[in-house]
Formats: structure tokens, C-alpha cells, sequence
């Protein structure tokens, strides 16, 4: 088996690297690219997300047929596909981040500023916080409910079909943080980053 | 509900971790990379270097540091000391830094700040306050502690999270190393001041001062050296500590 992370130059992938070559050893070979034959041809792709929305999507689409392969690898061929903070943003039909910003439209809905309740709570929501699990998703396999996770962001993706959301989080809000739709996973927490029980969410994906 | 942290802190020096009595008298404690292991094993929330002498030496071996330290431990780490430029960060974060820090580049040049949460996201631009009191103020200090820049530390505050700081680590240069207690009234006025999370340092010296931190601090999240340096408490007997006393902690 073969996994992709899509390195599209947009912010640092480095810890989703290290986590990913830890959780496989040498059992699966994890490739770091944008080569679009090499999507193609995975098994399984990770699509990472740093900084803005908007700097995501313009960094995705700067890559010439990127959008194209990702839509033909999740939609048209249905294989899985994972995206974590903004990766899992970009999900979504629109953001708000800097300027409004057509998203890759998997996942009707909106990415929206998290209300902090003028001011009440801090923003970036930074920190380890716990997860509902409110839908048995795949990469929840052995999680335990209300289990710990390490977010960063000030963006929240509002699904219009609340049917896909597999997690959400209590913060200044209910927070949405993981989705599942059929092949297509997200997390807004970094599983790269929540310690074992994170990696555990990694194994999950790649033992799909 | 979102958790506080407590953050270790290990000063790293030529590859080697030591820890500074008032910014000097260092004593060397270690290798970082196991000393990271052995904390993130031990549940902390986040770990931070921060190569503390840097701004005037040879800096490369921190690379190296969090290249192999990032390999084996999957919790945040935030790197710091001698950050000059984007590309300084650019290449902390390429070799698995999580945060940068920067402190004296952010006083002498706040564009450093601007670009670089711009290119990389606010989420990994951390400032590094380190602040004097004066009189009835606090003065930001620059390198390492040695340079006062005669700047407002609470207007410096609030100027770093408009230009794109993700978060204020915020050292209490009265306090670091003394193990007397975090300077809790400038804690809590920076955290009061700002709308992003300010992290508490300097002057820890048990485990009451971590809860002080928080409570009367109002601090997201708390850091702290020789404390869990040198075995004095664990990082499990200090989150346990804070739970009891009411504080929400990820155990």
C-alpha cells in the first residue's frame, strides 16, 4: 500500500510526516508530493492544511491540475481521502478567512469564524480539548469517547448536512471536528500532534 | 471544555540543555531529545525550546535538535532563541518545529512578525515577551535579556497580536530562575489585554505557582523549567495538583 500526503507548499507538513512514517514503520510506503500521477496511483491520500483558507485553496490551485486529481481520487474513484485542520476546511463549498473563497465543495457548507462570544474566549482555539463522538466513524476504532486532542484554529467548517459530522468539541461553542462522508475523512484537531491516541487515529486511516 | 496546559521548558545551549538562573550561572542537565521524550511520555501538553543564548552564537546544532526530537515526540513543539527572519522560521518549521518563537527580531522588526504569520499561519508565530518591571510598567527586553528596549510591554502586548501573533509567551525577567512565583499582576494584565492565549513564565518554584498562574494569571497555559528539571515534581503529580484544585488539565 502506498499514502500520499499532498505536499501542495502550503505551511508545515513535517509533523504529518514524521506521525504518518512512525505509525506504518516500513509497512507502507508514505510519499510527500504533488506529482499528480502519484496521487493518482495511492492508495490512500492525506491532505494536510497550515494558515488560511484562502492561502490553502490559492496553494492547491497554483498546482496545476491538483483540484482536478483530489476530485477524481475522493469523488470519482471514491478512495479515502484525509484532511486535517484546513485540509479538512478546504472540504467545505466556501470560507471566510481573509476573503470569501470557493472551497473544493465535497462537504456542503460553510467555513466560518468560531464566535468567541465578543471576546469571552480566546481565538486561535488553542489546546487540548475533548471529543464527542457523535458518529461511529472508521478512524475512531478504539477511541475512546471524550478523548483528548491538540487543536489550533479560529475557523470552524459548518456542514449544511449534519449527517456527516463524526465529532464535535465544547468550546466557546459546539464545535465541529471531525466529518466522515462515505470515503471522504476530516479532523480539525491534529492527530499528528495528540500523542498516542492520536497516532491511533493515523493507524485507523491507514488500516482502512 | 478546553484544557489548560503546562508546558516544559528546556534551555538548550550548543546542543545541550541547561537552565539559567536570571539569564545566567548555566548548568548543564542533558540531552534534549531524550529530556523531550521523557516529558511528552510523561503527558505534557506542549514542549518548548528555547535555545537561550543563541542571538550571539552559532545556533545550528538547535536544527539537528528538533529534527530528531520531532521524530519521536507527537505532541506541539515550539522552538525559540535567536529567530532572526522568515527563513530562520521556515527552517525551524521544516525540520518539525510545530511553533516558532521570537522575541528580540519581533522588537527590532515587526514585519518579521507580519510576514511569517502570514506565510505560515498565526497558528505556529508565537512572541516571546520578555518584560522588566519599571516603576509602575513593564519594559520589554531584547536579547536574552541584556538589551532593555524602553518599549511598553501591555502596548507591545496588544501591538504583536494585531500584526498576527498566535499566541504571547510571556517571561517575567524579575522572576525567571528566582522560583518565587510567576509576576502574576503582569500575567494577568497582558492575558486581560489580549484576545489570543498568553502562556506564563518565569519564576516557578512549585506547584502552587502553576495554579497562581492560571487562576490569578489568567494564563492559557503555563511553562515552567527546573521544577520538572531536576525531579522535583513530575508532570503527572502537577497536573493532578491543579485538577484538585479545580483547574480542567488533560490527564
Amino acid at each position: 500500500m502506498n499514502v500520499t500526503i499532498v505536499d501542495y507548499k502550503s505551511g508545515n507538513i513535517s509533523s504529518v510526516i514524521n506521525s504518518f512514517k512512525e505509525v506504518v514503520k516500513d509497512k507502507v510506503t508514505i510519499e510527500v508530493t504533488s506529482d499528480l500521477n502519484k496521487i493518482k496511483s495511492s492508495d490512500k491520500v492525506v491532505l494536510p492544511g497550515q494558515g488560511s483558507f484562502k492561502s490553502c485553496v490559492d496553494a492547491l490551485n497554483k498546482i496545476k491540475g491538483l483540484t482536478d486529481t483530489l476530485n477524481e481520487f475522493a469523488i470519482a474513484n471514491k478512495k479515502p481521502l484525509l484532511g486535517i485542520c484546513v485540509g479538512l476546511q478546504m472540504f467545505a463549498d466556501v470560507g471566510y478567512e481573509e476573503t470569501e473563497t470557493k472551497g473544493l465543495g465535497w462537504i456542503s457548507g460553510k467555513v466560518l469564524k468560531i464566535d468567541n462570544q465578543n471576546g469571552k474566549y480566546k481565538l486561535p482555539h488553542i489546546g487540548w480539548n475533548q471529543i464527542n463522538i457523535v458518529k461511529d466513524s472508521k478512524i475512531f476504532k478504539d477511541i475512546e469517547n471524550n478523548s483528548h486532542m491538540y487543536f489550533v484554529h479560529s475557523y470552524e467548517i459548518v456542514p449544511n448536512d449534519k449527517e456527516v459530522i463524526s465529532a464535535t468539541t465544547d468550546y466557546s461553542s459546539n464545535i465541529v471536528c471531525s466529518v466522515e462522508k462515505e470515503n471522504i475523512f476530516g479532523t480539525q484537531f491534529h492527530p499528528e500532534k495528540s500523542d498516542r491516541i492520536g497516532l491511533k487515529i493515523i493507524d485507523n486511516f491507514i488500516n482502512l | 471544555m478546553l484544557k489548560n496546559r503546562i508546558i516544559p521548558c528546556l534551555d538548550v545551549k550548543n546542543g545541550r540543555v541547561v537552565k539559567g538562573i536570571n539569564f545566567v550561572d548555566l548548568k548543564d542537565a542533558g540531552d534534549p531529545v531524550e529530556q523531550a521524550k521523557i516529558y511528552s511520555d510523561g503527558g505534557a501538553d506542549e514542549i518548548c525550546f528555547l535555545d537561550i543564548t543563541a542571538s550571539n552564537e552559532n545556533r545550528d546544532t538547535i536544527y539537528d535538535v528538533v529534527e530528531k526530537t520531532s521524530k519521536k515526540c507527537f505532541v506541539p513543539l515550539t522552538v525559540g532563541g535567536g529567530v532572526r527572519s522568515v527563513e530562520d522560521i521556515n527552517k525551524l518549521l521544516n525540520c518539525g518545529a510545530d511553533k516558532v518563537s521570537i522575541n528580540t527580531a519581533a522588537v527590532e522588526n515587526s514585519k518579521v512578525v507580519v510576514d511569517s504569520s502570514k506565510k505560515f499561519g498565526s497558528q505556529c508565530i508565537v512572541v516571546a515577551i520578555d518584560a522588566k518591571k519599571n516603576g509602575d510598567k513593564w519594559e520589554v527586553f531584547t536579547h536574552g535579556g541584556r538589551n532593555n528596549s524602553g518599549i511598553d510591554a501591555l502596548d507591545y502586548a496588544e501591538q504583536m497580536e494585531k500584526n498576527g501573533a498566535g499566541e504571547l509567551l510571556v517571561t517575567s525577567m524579575d522572576r525567571d530562575g528566582t522560583q518565587v512565583g510567576y509576576d502574576i499582576d503582569l500575567m494577568s494584565k497582558i492575558s486581560s489585554k489580549v484576545n489570543i492565549p498568553v502562556i506564563a513564565s518565569g519564576g516557578v518554584g512549585n506547584l502552587d505557582h502553576l495554579v497562581d498562574g492560571i487562576k490569578l494569571g489568567k494564563a492559557s497555559a503555563v511553562l515552567a523549567a527546573s521544577i520538572f528539571h531536576y525531579g522535583k515534581h513530575s508532570l503527572k503529580e502537577a497536573k493532578e495538583y491543579l485538577d484538585s484544585k479545580g483547574i480542567p488539565v488533560r490527564i
